[in-house]
C-alpha cells in the first residue's frame, strides 16, 4: 500500500493505492490521525488505484469519519471508488455513511 | 488439492490472496466473485491472528484449496484457541455513524459472500474452517 497525502487550503486529498489490509491499515490509520491532530477535518479518499479492502481497512474510514464529522466541522468523502471496493462498501452499510463521488475534483470542490 | 502453510501473521495475508485468487480463477469465477473469496479468506486469516492466535507469530495458517467446476472450497486450519463464532456480535449495518462499530464485520463478510461456512474444533488438528462458494449460474 502506498499513500500520497496533496493538502490544499481547505482539504487534505489522499491517494491510497494497493491493499488495505490487517497488515497495512495502521499505516493508513497513523496518517489520517495525523491530519487531524493537525486540526484539519475536510478529506477526500481517491480510491482509483485501490486494490484492495477489508473490515480492518473500513475500521480506519469509520473511525475518521466520526471524528471528522464531530460538530460539522469536516467530513470523508470518497472518490473514485472501483466497482469491487463499492461492493466491500455497500456490504457494510458504509454507502450510507459517506459521500461518494465520481471524481476527486467534484469531492474537493464539494467541501 | 493445493495446500501451502502460511505464518500466521498480517504480512502472510497477500501471499493468501494470490494463492485463493489463482484458485478462484481456475475454478472460473467472475473478477466479482474472486475477490469475494479473496476478502472472505483475508478476514478468516485476520480472525484466525487476533482470535485463536490471539496475535501475530504463535503459529500457522494452513491453507488448502479444493477447485472443482464451478465451485471452490477452501479450508483453512490453525493450533489455536477455539473459535466460537456464536460469541461474535452481528454488525448493525443499518446503525447511524455515531453508534456504527465495525466489530464482527469480518465474520459477516464472509457469512454474506460464501455459500457455506463451516466451523469445527478438534483437540488434534485445531481449528477448522471449511468455506464454499459456488459460481454464480447466470440465466439460460
Amino acid at each position: 500500500m502506498d499513500i500520497t497525502n496533496t493538502p490544499y487550503k481547505h482539504c487534505d486529498l489522499i491517494k491510497i493505492t494497493g491493499r488495505v489490509d490487517s497488515a497495512t491499515s495502521p499505516k493508513l490509520g497513523e496518517v489520517l490521525d495525523k491530519i487531524i491532530e493537525e486540526g484539519r477535518f475536510k478529506i477526500v479518499l481517491d480510491m482509483s488505484e485501490l486494490d484492495f479492502i477489508s473490515s480492518a481497512g473500513l475500521r480506519e474510514l469509520i473511525t475518521t469519519q466520526k471524528v471528522c464529522k464531530r460538530y460539522n466541522r469536516g467530513e470523508v468523502i470518497l472518490a473514485q471508488v472501483p466497482e469491487k471496493i463499492l461492493y466491500t462498501l455497500d456490504l457494510a452499510g458504509f454507502t450510507k455513511l459517506f459521500r461518494i463521488t465520481n471524481d476527486v475534483i467534484s469531492a474537493v470542490g464539494n467541501l | 488439492m493445493t495446500t501451502v502453510i502460511f505464518p500466521g501473521r498480517y504480512d502472510s495475508l497477500v501471499e493468501i490472496a494470490k494463492f485463493v485468487n489463482e484458485a478462484a480463477r481456475q475454478a472460473g469465477f467472475s473478477n466479482l466473485e474472486q475477490y469475494q473469496v479473496e476478502t472472505s479468506v483475508d478476514e478468516a486469516c485476520t480472525n484466525i491472528i487476533d482470535y485463536a492466535y490471539q496475535g501475530e507469530n504463535r503459529g500457522d495458517i494452513e491453507c488448502t484449496c479444493l477447485v472443482e467446476p464451478d465451485e471452490l472450497t477452501v479450508i483453512l486450519v490453525d493450533h489455536g484457541k477455539p473459535f466460537n463464532p456464536e460469541y461474535i456480535p452481528i454488525p448493525d449495518t443499518n446503525a447511524s455513524l455515531d453508534e456504527r462499530n465495525t466489530q464482527g464485520l469480518g465474520l459477516y463478510i464472509m457469512r454474506q459472500w460464501m455459500d457455506e461456512i463451516h466451523f469445527e474444533f478438534t483437540q488434534d488438528c485445531g481449528n477448522i474452517l471449511r468455506m464454499v462458494k459456488r459460481k454464480e449460474k447466470k440465466p439460460c
